[in-house]
């Protein structure tokens, strides 16, 4: 079983590092200037081991390690990220968004560049993820996690061949459909479906998507983000297009849902460790992002996250209880189409997210609140009329 | 009193003063500001013109508070009444029961309605296995019911969350009636129904208005309890501004939509008042 | 005794029965032995050893105690010393002025005043060329802004009820104006500070909205947390945390109800044995 293994693994760290002289490993540097400081983490949800159920609780072994204290805040989305990061309200040191957000941030100078010689783990990262399209110097970041988009869906509900994002537009699963709560992931697959580029800069692409997904709004349930696990693990709903690494967090607990890469193509993304301009703890940071580089702890978070892992010692790990898993790490032959995000021009991006508000908006059918205020109105206006027929009476009366 | 006493009084007002104007006042300046300036800081109406895309939805939250504030009426009034007409221990314990709730988290109380109401959920399944041999007896297709993200769940979401506001204020209204108009009405031959008609609920008047805004307000500019139980169909204004805030990182169109839903409700409580102030006039 | 109607029985019961419907619920699955918030596995206790081990919750615990007891104070300081002077203003203008601004923050729907403070904020940190504002100090500027006018309005009537002429005896009988304050009006508009302050305390609690938008990174409160828990999967320990908040009140609520039952009853007996003496 894997959480067996999970807590039996567990166990064996808790006890080496309990250990009276704790020969856990040392650091080579001395950083005892260090402690008592403290490091700001912004992640995504539930993208870290963080202790429950007896996993490693990453955050709180760091303390333990180097006194460094660790407040970590998540995120839901890239965008919900860079808002807060950009509106200059927060100070990070450490934030992990994707490779398009990355690029965004890089290009608004919003980066620092990562003094490598502190992060000597970074020699564990496999060299197929190393100066990838986003940080094609790779200056700024350290991959964290890699991952591709797929269909999830609940077989006892779903009686057709599913190979297609088409069948997110069949109108027999009215209602039984969700759908990304992201402007990029959401408008990736109606891009997908059409044929078009996900980078594309043309705006009528863009219009033809949008039409696309008005289409299927009538059929959507709702648009979620990390809802989707206890809508798809209770059973609330047939469809759900979502990150591969979550599909293994959920078929753990719902043994009849299935995932499938359909084949017009799907999303692939990199998950990367950087360090923003505003950090005030740099040094801290970087001995943040060496830790997760650890063996232990890249193999405690992997196992954890369920998404692939581009750290060398991992992928070779006994500890490391998806090795080969085939929705993770496909053959050759099964890899799907893929095509990663890229950034995309500020217009483009502006038009995105317009599109997408209407789209929120689009088609709600709004007759009773017609009716309703308009019955509400006309009682408002009677009732003004009587009220005020009352009064003029009553100072006849006085009169 | 002496006039020093009167003048040191009147100055330990001043930081309170001071508070008031930079963080009430200037806010509301910031966005109005914000509302009608572009990326660059230059004026611009383009926000305020954007805002005509979303007329829509400004109605829908208006409807949907407006049911919700009204259903709390007529939920709230009843109960107030009993309550504040029974023995003194009986209203202690319930006031008690009312305000308990209060403290647990709305978020997880929000959270927990949504296992009731989903497919599988309690009352869902519950209801629908009642509801599916009645359907068989009269031979038409079952139809399961359907309740978690729609309207009326949104609806439900809102009265449960803001009914002890409504409960509240009218219970201390009609507490503090004075019993002798009461006494005097009955002597003076008027049944139990015409006193409930014209004394118990002209006085309660003022417990109903500021029970109305205090369930009225919070309801329109939700977006918890529609992004929870609500589907797709009941995006709310309050959804479309903590989306620019939160995600779409467009402070300018948020801004003017925080202003102009201020402004609506402002307009809003100012009818309520006005008739209110009118009933005033007819009490005394 | 007036006899209850059935109606009058049965309908207070319906709407407990409403409100306390999801509790019931949240209470039930607290005790799940599965990870879910919907599917009932089992009776256990795991989720409360949970609740103490995890860290990050009873961080925000902590720091939803602390800003709610510094903002209830300081609103409760600030605000009763604005009670009075609005009390002793003369000119009607300002008066009316400084109670319309008073208002506002309980009109303005939560999530405008929570936008409004943040822009503020943001703006002032981009004027001086900081980032990184947004922490604790923001929470309970904000925290403090939404609970004033509560206990202002808690205050002021006490205030209009307490005898003018009994602070002016004191005078007469050689206190100083603050000394007078302390000894005679004081103790008159005590429970409406009070109440205030409760009051005050219970809107910092339970406040989310507001908090969400002017938070940084190390000020996270419960509702903060619990609100990016339900953007995921709720476990049972959130359930199980709240429900240990919810009998800590209860037993206070009930221990506080009966001192002052018993109080009560000692004064009666006490007036019945004076009243006994006198005769």
């Amino acid at each position: 079983m894997k959480r067996f293994l999970a807590i039996s693994f567990v166990l064996a760290i808790l006890l080496s590092t309990l250990a009276p002289t704790c020969f856990a490993i040392e650091p080579e540097k001395d950083y005892s200037h260090l402690r008592g400081t403290s490091i700001n983490v912004y992640n995504w949800g539930e993208y870290i081991s963080d202790g429950s159920e007896g996993t490693l609780d990453v955050n709180k072994e760091f303390t333990k390690r180097y006194g460094i204290k660790v407040n970590y805040t998540t995120f839901e989305s890239n965008e919900n990220m860079y808002n807060k990061l950009q509106s200059g309200g927060a100070n990070y040191d450490i934030v992990i968004p994707s490779d398009y957000m990355i690029a965004k941030l890089m290009e608004e100078n919003m980066l620092v560049e990562l003094d490598f010689s502190n992060i000597p783990n970074y020699k564990y990262i496999l060299p197929q993820y190393k100066n990838l399209f986003y940080d094609p110097q790779n200056k700024y970041t350290v991959p964290y996690t890699v991952g591709m988009v797929g269909l999830i869906y609940n077989t006892t509900m779903v009686d057709d061949e599913v190979d297609s994002w088409s069948i997110l537009w069949n109108e027999k699963y009215k209602g039984e459909i969700l759908m990304f709560n992201n402007p990029r992931d959401a408008f990736g697959i109606a891009q997908f479906l059409l044929g078009q580029s996900v980078n594309t800069h043309d705006t009528k692409d863009w219009d033809k998507a949008i039409e696309l997904l008005k289409e299927q709004r009538p059929l959507v349930s709702s648009y979620v983000m990390d809802e989707v696990y206890n809508k798809m693990e209770g059973g609330e709903a047939a469809f759900a297009p979502y990150y591969a690494g979550d599909y293994l967090t959920m078929a753990d607990v719902n043994p009849d849902l299935a995932f499938v890469y359909p084949k017009e193509g799907v999303n692939y993304f990199v998950d990367a460790m950087c360090i923003p301009k505003t950090a005030e703890n740099k040094e801290a940071a970087e001995l943040y992002i060496n830790f997760m580089l650890e063996e232990d702890i890249a193999v405690a978070n992997a196992n954890y996250i369920c998404y692939a892992s581009p750290h060398e010692l991992v992928l070779e790990s006994d500890d490391y209880d998806l090795k080969g898993e085939p929705v993770l790490y496909p053959d050759e032959s099964e890899t799907p189409k893929t095509e990663s995000f890229q950034n995309l021009s500020y217009d483009i991006q502006n038009y995105m997210s317009q599109l997408w508000s209407e789209l929120k908006v689009e088609g709600n059918t709004n007759i009773d609140a017609y009716i309703g205020l308009s019955v509400t109105l006309v009682l408002v206006i009677v009732f003004a009329i009587f009220k005020f027929v009352q009064k003029k009476k009553r100072e006849k009366y006085y009169d | 009193m002496g006039k020093k006493s009167t003048l040191l009084s009147r100055v330990i007002g001043a930081p309170y003063i001071l508070w008031a104007v930079l963080f009430i006042i200037v806010p509301i300046g910031m966005v109005a500001y914000y509302a009608f300036t572009d990326a660059t800081g230059a004026f611009t109406f383009d926000n305020m013109l954007e805002i005509g895309k979303y007329t829509d939805t400004f109605l829908l939250s208006i409807w949907l508070g407006l049911l919700a504030t009204v259903i709390s009426l007529v939920i709230a009034y009843p109960l107030a009444y009993i309550i504040a007409n029974s023995g003194e221990n009986r209203q202690k314990i319930m006031m008690m029961l009312i305000m308990l709730p209060m403290w647990m988290n709305f978020l997880l109380r929000t959270y927990s309605w949504m296992t009731i109401l989903e497919d599988n959920g309690l009352l869902t399944t519950a209801l629908n296995s009642i509801i599916e041999p009645l359907f068989q007896a009269l031979g038409k297709e079952f139809e399961p019911i359907h309740l978690i993200n729609t309207r009326g769940a949104v609806v439900l979401g809102m009265v449960y969350n803001f009914l002890p506001y409504m409960i509240l204020p009218i219970y201390t209204v009609i507490l503090k009636m004075d019993r002798s108009l009461i006494e005097a009405a009955q002597d003076l031959g008027c049944n139990k129904l015409q006193v409930f008609k014209n004394i118990t609920i002209p006085l309660s008047l003022p417990g109903v208005v500021s029970g109305f805004t205090m369930v009225f307000v919070p309801s329109v500019s939700t977006f918890y309890i529609s992004q929870k139980l609500g589907g797709t169909g009941t995006t709310l204004i309050g959804d479309i501004i903590e989306t620019q805030f939160q995600t779409a990182n467009n402070f300018h169109l948020g801004a003017s939509l925080s202003f102009v839903l201020m402004i609506l409700i402002f307009i809003c409580l100012a009818v309520m008042n006005k008739f209110s102030d009118e009933d005033g006039e007819v009490i005394i | 005794m007036k006899k209850k109607s059935l109606f009058a029985k049965i309908y207070p019961v319906l709407v407990f029965g409403f409100l306390y419907a999801p509790i019931a619920v949240l209470i039930l699955f607290s005790f799940n032995s599965g990870k879910s918030t919907a599917i009932f596995e089992g009776f256990s206790f795991r989720w409360y050893e949970e609740v103490f081990r995890d860290t990050a919750t009873l961080e925000a615990f902590k720091n939803t105690v602390i800003v709610a007891v510094v903002s209830a104070l300081v609103s409760t300081v600030m605000g009763t010393a604005a009670a009075i002077a609005i009390n002793n203003y003369k000119l009607k203008w300002f008066k009316q002025a400084t109670l319309t601004t008073t208002n506002i923050p309980m009109m303005n729907p939560d999530i405008v005043t929570g936008i409004s403070m943040m822009l503020l904020f943001v703006f002032i940190s981009a004027l001086f060329g900081k980032t990184g504002t947004l922490g604790f100090t923001t929470l309970t500027i904000a925290h403090v802004t939404f609970q004033l006018p509560y206990v202002i309005l808690n205050v002021l009537p006490k205030l209009r009820q307490t005898d003018i002429h009994l602070s002016e005896a004191a005078q007469d009988l050689g206190c100083t104006p603050i000394q007078s304050f302390f000894k005679v009006v004081l103790p008159q508009i005590m429970p409406g500070i009070l109440s205030g302050l409760m009051m005050a305390f219970t809107l910092s609690v339970d406040d989310f909205i507001i908090s969400y938008f002017v938070s940084g990174t190390t000020s996270q409160t419960l509702p903060i947390r619990i609100f990016s828990m339900t953007k995921k999967r709720v476990t049972p320990d959130m359930y199980a945390l709240s429900t240990l908040i919810f009998l800590a009140i209860l037993v206070l609520l009930v221990i506080s109800n009966v001192i002052t039952a018993k109080s009560e009853n000692k004064k009666q007996k006490q007036g019945s044995k004076k009243g006994g003496a006198l005769k």
